[in-house]
């Protein structure tokens, strides 16, 4: 496996990791509040909906030329990536609530039960909050598999990367059948908005027309570098809050 | 309104959200690295610079 590959697999892994741990607290709530049958009835309607989106997007990206589907996919991941990473950094220096899968698990579960409750048979609430909760998660990583795997031209690792940490979720879940509160999430985020983004500088430039220093290997570079780069703004976002709380100059 | 524009909408909320002038500056960067690699000269530095500079902006205009 080459290095790209490498990053790849790692990526898309930990980004589908963190948004099954997401979805799966909801499907969760709902499944232990309301009805088991009708949350899992959400989930597959929402994982079908995935699996036409990405059958359907995935060839489609794959017969556009790769310089241009670089600069594309470089653009995304660039934007995409520095999203995540912002709120990785303020989350990291304090300045946004670190998501708690166990007070997300309570308000789950407190607002399934205000809920009216059905009839014999369907119940809605259920299959609407596990479909939307699956689908709204699942489509943050349809969008890393596709836009990973077609620059790679290898969405199929990128999809094997997904369903193995789908699997690991569930099965984790499973055992312990409560939310994963101790999966070190925020942090998991903070790695993907690096690697989100190191990879999105790295196709952007080489879409636009630039040649890396040392070509695949530049990636060695960039990555640790966004990385420091990172930690060093969240020290300063640390450093600046308290200086403001202090009423000095950071 | 039509399902076009809400589709347009929730696709622009989706990649862009709540930040659209690091998007911009994205693509500033790389039009910039375009010109620069076009002219011949060397311009892999371009979208490393601007992607700490937009996120340090971004982080700033967060912060306040």
């Amino acid at each position: 496996m080459s290095g790209p590959q490498l990053g790849l697999a790692i990526s898309v892994f930990l980004a589908c990791a963190v948004e099954a741990v997401e979805a799966l607290t909801i499907v969760l709530a709902v499944g232990v509040t309301r009805s088991w049958r009708w949350a899992l009835a959400g989930v597959a309607a929402a994982a079908a909906a995935l699996a036409v989106i990405v059958a359907a997007l995935g060839p489609a990206l794959d017969a556009v030329p790769i310089d241009a589907l670089r600069v594309i996919v470089g653009a995304l991941l660039l934007v995409f990536g520095l999203q995540w990473l912002r709120k990785a950094v303020l989350r990291a220096a304090g300045l946004k609530a670190q998501r708690d899968e166990v007070k997300a698990f309570a308000a789950e579960t407190d607002a399934a039960r205000a809920a009216a409750l059905p009839g014999d048979g369907f119940d809605g609430y259920a299959f609407t909050i596990a479909f939307k909760g699956v689908l709204l998660e699942g489509l943050e990583v349809a969008f890393i598999v596709l836009t990973f795997g077609s620059s790679q031209h290898d969405i199929g690792l990128a999809a094997l990367a997904a369903g193995v940490a789908v699997v690991v979720v569930i099965l984790t879940g499973l055992a312990v059948r409560a939310p994963l509160a101790r999966v070190p999430e925020n942090n998991m985020k903070f790695a993907v908005g690096v690697m989100l983004t190191s990879f999105g500088v790295f196709w952007g430039a080489e879409g636009a027309g630039a040649s890396w220093p040392g070509g695949d290997a530049a990636l060695l570079v960039i990555i640790p570098g966004v990385l420091l780069v990172s930690l060093g703004l969240v020290q300063w976002l640390r450093r600046a809050s308290v200086a403001s709380a202090l009423g000095r100059p950071a | 309104m039509s399902w076009l524009v809400r589709a347009a909408q929730a696709v622009w909320e989706f990649v862009v959200g709540d930040d659209p002038i690091t998007a911009l500056g994205v693509a500033v960067a790389l039009g910039a690295t375009a010109l620069i690699a076009g002219a011949g000269a060397p311009a892999w530095w371009v979208m490393p610079v601007a992607a700490v500079a937009l996120l340090a902006l971004s982080l700033r205009r967060a912060a306040r």
